[in-house]
């Protein structure tokens, strides 16, 4: 697949005019909803072509349509100068078009490598050749910086990052001229997303084009070579160089307006405010030891550190999702029962966790009921439900996140990624929640509505509710938080108010932690 | 026994000749359990197709070809009423089964033990002790004996599966036997005729010309719908059987709802011993073989996600129907015991072929 075709003379971006990969008025709707309607997009060899736009507006439908996982209703495709029809993924891969989708989409039961071969597993005469494969895994790993995962681990055991690490594995095994990735970012922490960049550049440097899509506007800064952003399923602009283009013009281009992507003023927490949450000594044996953090009614306390230094677990164990080897958890004053999760929504704390596809939604299920999912026995009369009473909260809060489309009926699996994870702020919205906590609250969701997001903690956060944001872009926890909680390996490492450091202090600290 | 014993009821036939079967009309919309449109469709006709009508257009269809096939097979002798009661007296049984069988496979789980269960229920409810009691206080007691015996076992169950961790499969497997069993023990492999007679009265009635048996199965089939579509529990079994651990980390007890699941399916066998007690006036350890699987069949054939998660009652109902009625065309054509038993195999294969059609369809998109 490597060898270059006529086309394609010489060594790859000899010809810095031809286009690799060229989309002409692709057309897709699904029932209900018009997902892409004339989108074009051109990409030349050895770029990085970022795609942009806000939630649902199609751009994960549009790499699907490339990847051969959607047929297009209408437009044309034309891959290295020929027209090509993508009719199944596995005609996409053989032309050399590998993707990385934006729900992890590994399987869990197999081992790292079986995920990594998975549809071209290295065999002769039927038998597959595990030894070549795992050393080939390993090899790939190592590349991407992450050589002390075993390839004979099972991926079910992985974190959310160590699972993008192999869906990222797999996408390099093979040997593809164009690879797209869909929010690859999004589970990754700082030093993983550098590592990631490494690769990028390796493989451009090498001729392979890059499809990059991001909600960050940095990291498309600091890697990508040019512009398409999407809007309402069509192309608004197209070819934009990312050095000549102010980041203002972007969102309004993707957006329609102008948006303040600044945090909420913090107003400080009064001095008689009570401590709400209470958590002392917490530890969970062989993930985290001797975590202990006040948060007081109003307050936003952050906990930055690098992917798998137990920030989500510590969420989780405080939620009683997992039991406490040791350390205690108050809630105004009462202590919870260790490992019972509904003693903790009884006592009003709410978890948005972080993996949404897996811990969150009921993908099957009518947006509403999502929303409701903790809520709707109260909205119950006796033990019959109030279908009608659950929308009209939902729709309250879809207006108020503006989740798209505006419509709680919609089943919760043909939402975009980040009107998703708005799905799972609203239910503990419609719950009114006194302690909150909130695991990566803007995964996946674009510019406008993060700022929304931002607004919204700070003004729960204002009318009295205690929150606890977990976020692996350190300077969302900085912005948002009034105190910052380093964790390191499993240790609080650090505690200070959070104008008092910044974005390298925080690095520098989760570097000696890990150090020492 | 006045009655024939039926071979197994409800013994599916063949493929049922229809090509659209019940739920690939509709994509998005969960059969039977959204109560809204799922989504908006564009067209008066799309909606209709994609509402109610839809959902169940291919079982309606179904059922009619099966009738038709009876009608010119067997003619006057199918379509009579008294074959009709027939018909509807053997769904009866499954069908109660069926209905508990929809919540368990609903909220993600299986049950192969309702049938042993329901052999078990029977028996213990027509032993001397028990008739003898039932003869000196009130027919109910044995009714009270059969609901307890059902109960209990599926309690047993839920406990086992949701704090004791083992897969559902394995510990009904073992409830299956293990009841079979118990209930040879009971019986000393004898059948045990009924001879509380007010209790024979009372459920051999006729009520408004239909028996009383059908009755029962209105009222439970109602019973679980409204229990499904219309409550918090529903919607709690819809949740668990979605996304387990959604539903935990929202609050939901996990485990106590899948307890209850099992306790709901063994209560509906007890409800099905009653009512085979009335039907045969005999208990048995033989009551209820493979009734599970006829069970199983109806309601996966019915629209339920054996993955769990969306559950169809009105589905289940013309499920149990398609399969009975099969039934007794074949019994009317006089084809073999052994036949009926080959073409249900056939069925539950191509049963379970459409679900996991349905289940990729839905990993796609
Ligand atoms: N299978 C589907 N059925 C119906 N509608 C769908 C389906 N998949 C996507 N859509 C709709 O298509 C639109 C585009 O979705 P898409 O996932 O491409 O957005 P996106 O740009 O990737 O957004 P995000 O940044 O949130 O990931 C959305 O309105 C979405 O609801
Ligand atoms: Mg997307």
């Amino acid at each position: 697949m490597v060898n270059d075709v006529q086309n394609v003379p010489g060594s790859p971006g000899a010809q810095p005019g031809a286009p690799i990969l060229t989309m002409r008025g692709i057309v897709k709707h699904f029932p209900g909803a018009k997902a892409l309607d004339g989108v074009d997009l051109e990409v030349l060899p050895g770029e990085v072509h970022c795609l942009l736009g806000q939630n649902g507006a199609g751009k994960s439908t549009l790499i699907k349509v490339l990847a051969g996982a959607h047929r297009p209703d209408s437009g044309t495709i034309t891959w290295r100068g020929e027209p090509f029809e993508v009719t199944t993924p596995v005609a996409a891969l053989r032309a050399g078009i590998a993707t990385m989708y934006q729900e992890l989409d590994v399987v869990d039961g197999l081992t790292v490598t079986e995920n990594v071969d998975l549809g071209h597993e290295l065999a002769s005469a039927g038998f597959t050749q595990r030894r070549a494969a795992r050393a080939r895994t390993a090899e790939l790993l190592a590349r991407l910086g992450h050589a002390e995962i075993p390839p004979g681990r099972e991926v079910g055991r992985l974190s959310a990052a160590g699972k993008q690490v192999v869906s990222m594995a797999r996408a390099l095994s093979h040997d593809a001229r164009l690879i797209v990735m869909d929010e690859p970012s999004a589970v990754l922490d700082s030093e993983e997303v550098a590592n990631l960049f490494r690769v990028v550049r390796d493989l451009t440097a090498a001729g392979v084009a890059v499809v990059y899509i991001s909600h960050r506007l940095d990291e498309i800064r600091e890697v990508g070579d040019r512009i398409t952003v999407l809007k309402d399923g069509r192309t608004v602009a197209t070819g934009l160089a990312v050095d000549k283009t102010p980041t203002a013009d972007l969102i309004r281009l993707m957006t329609g307006r102008t948006v303040e992507h600044a945090f909420p003023e913090r107003p400080g927490v009064p001095a008689g405010a009570d401590r709400r949450l209470v958590v002392a000594d917490l530890s969970l044996r062989g993930v985290f030891e001797d975590v202990s953090l006040t948060v007081r009614s109003g307050e936003v306390v952050g906990l930055a550190g690098l992917v798998g230094s137990g920030r989500s677990e510590i969420l989780e164990t405080i939620y009683g999702a997992r039991r406490a080897t040791s350390g205690s958890v108050e809630v105004a004053g009462r202590r919870l029962r260790a490992g019972s999760v509904s003693a903790a929504v009884g006592a009003g704390i709410g978890l948005a966790p972080e993996e949404r596809k897996s811990q969150g939604l009921l993908l099957d299920e009518p947006v509403y009921r999502n929303i409701t999912l903790s809520t709707f026995g109260r909205f119950a009369r006796g033990p019959m439900l109030d279908e009608q009473a659950e929308r009209t909260a939902a729709r309250e809060q879809i207006t108020a996140l503006d989740l798209r489309p505006h419509d709680p009926d919609r089943t919760a699996r043909t939402l975009s990624g980040g009107n998703q994870q708005k799905a799972m702020l609203a239910r503990w919205l419609v719950h009114g929640c006194d302690v909150l906590l909130l695991d990566e609250p803007t995964r996946g969701v674009d510019v406008g509505a993060r700022a929304e997001i931002y607004g919204l903690v700070r003004a729960l956060a204002d009318r009295g509710a205690a929150v606890v944001v977990v976020s692996s872009e350190i300077e969302e926890v900085l912005g948002l938080s009034d105190e910052v909680l380093v964790i390191s390996e499993g240790r609080v490492v650090h505690r200070c108010p959070a104008e008092q450091i910044d974005e390298h202090g925080v690095l520098d600290l989760v570097m000696e932690g890990s150090a020492a | 026994m006045s009655e024939q014993t039926p071979p197994t009821l409800a013994t599916a036939g063949s493929v049922p000749p229809d090509p659209d079967r019940p739920t690939p009309v509709d994509r998005g919309g969960a059969p039977g359990t959204a109560v809204g449109p799922t989504q908006p469709p564009p067209s008066g006709l799309r909606r209709f197709l994609h509402g109610a009508a839809g959902r169940n257009i291919g079982l309606v269809i179904a059922l009619v070809l099966v009738c038709v096939v009876g009608f010119a097979t067997a003619g006057e002798r199918f379509a009579s009423v008294d074959n009709l009661m027939t018909i509807l007296r053997f769904a009866a049984v499954i069908g109660v089964l069926s209905i508990g069988m929809t919540f368990v496979i609903t909220g993600g789980g299986i049950d192969l033990s309702v049938g042993s269960v329901l052999g078990l229920a029977s028996v213990w409810a027509s032993t001397l002790a028990t008739q003898t009691m039932a003869g000196d206080i009130h027919w109910i007691v044995m009714v009270g004996t059969a609901l307890a015996v059902g109960t209990v076992c599926g309690l047993v169950n839920g406990v086992l599966i949701a704090y004791g961790r083992v897969v559902a499969f394995i510990a009904t497997l073992a409830m299956m036997v293990g009841a079979r069993g118990l209930a040879e023990m009971i019986a000393n492999r004898q059948t045990q005729l009924v001879t509380v007679d007010p209790f024979l009265d009372f459920f051999r009635a006729d009520l408004l010309g239909i028996s009383v048996l059908v009755w029962i199965f209105a009222a439970v089939a109602v019973a679980g719908w409204v229990l499904l579509n219309r409550t918090t529990f529903g919607r709690r079994t819809l949740a668990v059987g979605g996304n387990p651990e959604a539903a935990r980390l929202a609050g939901i007890k996990v485990k106590r709802h899948t307890m209850y699941l099992y306790a709901i399916a063994g209560l509906t066998a007890g409800i099905a011993a009653v009512m085979m007690l009335a039907r045969t006036t005999a208990g048995s350890s033989t009551h209820g073989q493979y009734y599970e699987l006829d069970a199983i069949a109806a309601v996966v054939v019915g629209g339920t996600l054996l993955a769990g998660g969306r559950g169809t009652i009105v589905g289940t109902v013309f499920g149990v129907l398609i399969f009975a009625t099969l039934a007794n065309v074949f019994t009317q054509n006089n084809l073999s015991i052994s036949a009926q038993a080959v073409a249900r195999g056939v069925i539950i294969v191509a049963a379970v072929l459409l679900q996991q059609r349905l289940a990729a369809r839905h990993r796609s998109t």
